[in-house]
């Protein structure tokens, strides 16, 4: 049949391929996110979402005749997006084994764990882009504001707030993908997530009337350990509240999901 | 250039895969043949990295498939052609597979072009597709980075006749080139025309293993035999008798344990007019995976119809489809 | 193929219809029967109970002095968001999951597989009640047997009926939710952003409009479902549960089923 072919050697010979470049990878994460009905989605309602809460501040503020400063504008859009930027970081992972399209992935690039990091990366830079696009909409409302109430616009919000920002939202996307690389699954790591953000809170409120546990409490409470990031600088004990809650509510989930997602069978 | 050795992999006290060892060659078509649930696709998961193996070990090429850069560029993978995001457009999906392995994207132009998907399919979404469609993207997406080995996991499956047969000339044009191609399949015959080694593997243990004609020997134990029909098969059948030639009905012919031109030799003489004559090879392998993988098979043959009735039939309809 | 001639029409005079009991019992089975769905319900078991736990350690703990009804209150909170997740599940698993095909294909009225399923989460509110209202009284019951204190059971019957609307409203919503949308991760989300979200962004425009605060009773069917929960709920506000209820449950339902009546099954 084909025994007359010229014999090849039984070696790859793979002196002519480098190794995918991380920044390749990354780029093909990036396009990944946006190139489904339901990618693009979820960044249209995000989008959508913070304009819209934006305008009714805007308009509240002006009716009312409000005090609002480029802090609360931006605080308006941060709600908003602190929701649906975790949702992002879960459909991230979560969609290559829902859809299963990790075969894919994983035969071009068996090395998984730089596919999660290029997925981590890729979460990151669309949190930044939503946070710039926050923080665009934030001046242009705070300066409409200002046009309509006829004064200079008061840009109250410093490095401070910025910093804060910054962080509990990256957190906000991380602490999503971490859940879906636990639970490689959509619905749940969604679920579980709102029993984090929602739930829980209660929850914690409700022991700390214990007051053994009132005591502990800060210790846990990444959400409310976050929130103090707004009021910088903090003490020490507020560091090692965030050090020790982000531990068990971000890293803990990663590490363990980064472990399955590097055993797991692919299916 | 793929070595499988000792390879095992349970589930549990479930043994999906139990100690096989073969290689494929570079030039070749490797056929991986079994029933349903054999152990077919856990082996390829296997090579490519998807499913840690129990014991044992593959390489490509000398390497752990988890050790080649970019391995997109050396070897071709389907293994199963529906696990795509039902969202993405035939397109997209070929273009992300390209954009990886870091290839220009005129060659996802030439790989739609090649698997016959035209410019309206291609940018409709995959969930739109039909099983061929997607088998022919399956197939587009493994020969994206003209990788020198390719594993294909029942790569005919869906398509229609003309696919299969452009399939075929495809796969056959890959190894003569030097390439190293191994494909499973639950069809013998869909594979006997192109491998020029078959393995058979049932209950997860390699069961056969050789060349067609290599397997088919064991199958017949050296004896050929030809399948016949003439118009009068009575008086052939009377006149294979005659010089001593076992005849046994089968079909609307006659199954003789002979040399085709044995039996066509007797025809000539006694001038009797023949409408069918061939070697009844097709049978004896097909005999020979039914019974191989007897143990593994799910549907228990009727007892009534001897093996070789069914598979005669079988045959002749297997030649007319090809 | 066989040479006696058979009539060229189906006979179905012995097939009857798949009876609608059936379907129910289908559809119930389905909701337990995989793992997604098992891990729900024993998540919605865990959590209820946790949430008892911790409340009846604080009461004792801090000496303080609940009603039977703050049992129910603890309650909901995990049930109340869980629940509505089943509802969604129920009808996207047949999406995402494609056997919508199958169910579709062995009964063609689709009316009455959704009307099926429908029935099947109704059922499971009725389960989540008897189960949260004897676990409340449980609850309760140890409550006044570890403080000492008088027990206050207010009144249980009026209780159960109002827990019962509430079970049924989340998974109804969730139902609705999940038919609009046919896709879980998008009906969950949307969910939540409808019970999480929203409501903050009513209260504020509440708080700052009074022409909204007069208004929000009338569209804002979470914040009405608070006069079910703590039993407070009086002649007009039964009207304004029933009017938001239309805008959040009623329509969404309406649309999504006509949805699914239309939908190519892929």
């Amino acid at each position: 049949m084909s025994a007359a072919a010229v014999p090849v050697p039984a070696v790859l010979d793979i002196a002519g391929t480098p190794g995918i470049p991380f920044g390749r990878l990354f780029g093909v994460e990036l396009r990944k996110s946006v190139d489904t009905r339901a990618g693009r989605w979820l960044i249209g309602i995000t989008i959508a979402a913070v304009l819209v809460a934006e305008t009714i501040f805007l308009i509240v503020s002006a009716v009312k005749n409000l005090d609002s400063s480029y802090g609360d504008f931006v605080a308006g859009a941060a709600f908003v997006s602190s929701f649906l930027l975790p949702i992002l970081g879960i459909m991230l992972v979560s969609s290559e084994w829902s859809q299963r399209t990790a075969m894919t992935t994983f035969t071009l690039e068996p090395r998984r764990m730089r596919v999660v990091m290029a997925k981590m990366l890729a979460g990151v830079a669309m949190t930044a882009f939503v946070i710039a696009f926050a923080l665009v909409i934030g001046l242009l409302g705070n300066l409409l504001f200002a046009a309509i109430q006829g004064q200079s616009p008061a840009w109250t919000f410093g490095w401070t707030g910025f910093t804060g920002f910054l962080v509990t939202q990256t957190f906000a996307m991380v602490g999503g993908f971490a859940l879906a690389c636990l639970l490689l699954n959509t619905p749940a790591a969604i679920v579980v997530y709102v029993v984090y953000k929602y739930v829980l809170p209660g929850l914690i409120a409700l022991g700390s009337l214990m007051t053994w546990f009132s005591h502990l409490a800060p210790w846990i409470d990444f959400q409310a350990a976050q929130n103090e990031l707004y009021d910088m600088p903090l003490t020490s004990a507020q560091w090692w509240h965030l050090v020790v809650s982000g531990l068990i509510w971000l890293a803990l989930p990663l590490l363990i999901g980064l472990w399955r997602i590097r055993r797991a069978e692919v299916k | 250039m793929i070595k499988v050795e000792g390879l095992t992999r349970a589930y549990g006290s479930f043994i999906a895969v139990d100690d096989i060892t073969f290689e494929c060659k570079p030039g070749t078509v490797t056929g991986f043949l079994g029933p349903n649930g054999a152990g077919k696709t856990t082996t390829m998961r296997v090579m490519v990295g998807l499913t840690p193996p129990t014991h044992g070990d593959v390489t490509i090429g000398g390497l752990h498939y988890k050790d080649i850069p970019n391995p997109g560029r050396h070897v071709g993978v389907l293994l199963d052609a529906s696990a795509q995001h039902a969202g993405r457009t035939g397109r997209e999906v070929l273009e992300i597979g390209a954009r990886t392995m870091g290839l220009p994207g005129t060659r996802v132009d030439e790989m739609l072009d090649l698997v016959s998907l035209d410019a309206r399919e291609s940018t409709r979404r995959v969930r739109n597709y039909s099983l061929g469609m997607r088998q022919r993207l399956g197939i587009a997406h493994a020969l994206l980075g003209e990788p020198t080995v390719l594993i294909l996991d029942e790569p005919a499956n869906g398509l229609d006749p003309a696919g299969i047969r452009w399939m075929r000339g495809l796969l056959q044009g890959y190894a003569d080139q030097g390439g190293t191609v191994f494909l499973s399949s639950h069809l013998l015959h869909e594979v006997e025309q192109i491998a020029d080694e078959m393995i058979l593997i049932g209950n997860g243990r390699i069961v056969a293993r050789g060349t067609r004609d290599e397997l088919l020997r064991d199958a017949t134990g050296g004896v050929s035999t030809t399948l016949v029909t003439a118009l009068d098969n009575h008086q052939l059948a009377e006149a294979l008798t005659d010089k001593g030639i076992v005849v046994h009905p089968a079909g609307e012919g006659l199954r003789v344990t002979a040399e085709p031109v044995d039996v066509g030799r007797v025809a000539a003489e006694r001038q009797i007019v023949l409408t069918d004559l061939r070697a009844g090879h097709e049978g004896g392998l097909e005999d020979l995976f039914l019974e191989l993988t007897a143990e593994t098979q799910r549907d228990v043959l009727p007892n009534e119809v001897t093996a070789n009735e069914v598979t005669a039939s079988e045959a002749t309809a297997s030649e007319v489809r090809a | 193929m066989s040479a006696t001639t058979a009539p060229a029409t189906l006979d179905v005079s012995h097939t009857p219809t798949v009876p609608f009991g059936r379907l129910v019992a289908v559809e119930l089975r389905k909701l337990a029967d995989t793992r997604a769905g098992r891990w729900l319900l024993i998540a919605i078991a865990g959590l209820t109970l946790l949430v008892l736990i911790i409340q009846l350690s604080v009461v004792l703990g801090q000496d303080l002095h609940p009603k039977y009804i703050d049992f129910l209150q603890g309650m909901n909170t995990p049930m109340g968001i869980l629940l509505p997740v089943l509802g969604v599940l129920t009808v996207t698993s047949e999406w995402s999951q494609r056997t919508a095909m199958v169910t579709f294909t062995l009964e063609p009225s689709r009316v009455r597989v959704i009307a099926a399923k429908f029935v099947s989460i109704l059922l499971i509110s009725v389960a989540a009640l008897v189960i949260g209202v004897l676990l409340g009284a449980l609850a309760n019951a140890l409550y006044g047997a570890l403080s000492g204190h008088t027990v206050v059971w207010g009144n249980p019957a009026k209780f159960a009926f109002y827990y019962l609307l509430l079970y049924i409203f989340g998974m109804a919503t969730g139902f609705a939710f999940g038919a609009l949308f046919l896709n879980s991760p998008a009906g969950i989300v949307i969910y939540f952003v409808y019970s999480f979200v929203l409501p903050t962004i009513f209260g504020i425009a509440a708080a700052l409009m009074t022409w909204f605060e007069s208004l929000q009773p009338w569209i804002d069917f979470n914040n009405d479902q608070g006069g079910l929960i703590d039993a407070t709920i009086t002649g007009k506000d039964w009207a304004q549960l029933a009017v938001s209820g239309i805008i959040w449950l009623v329509v969404p339902m309406a649309i999504g089923i006509w949805r699914i009546r239309r939908a190519e099954v892929k």
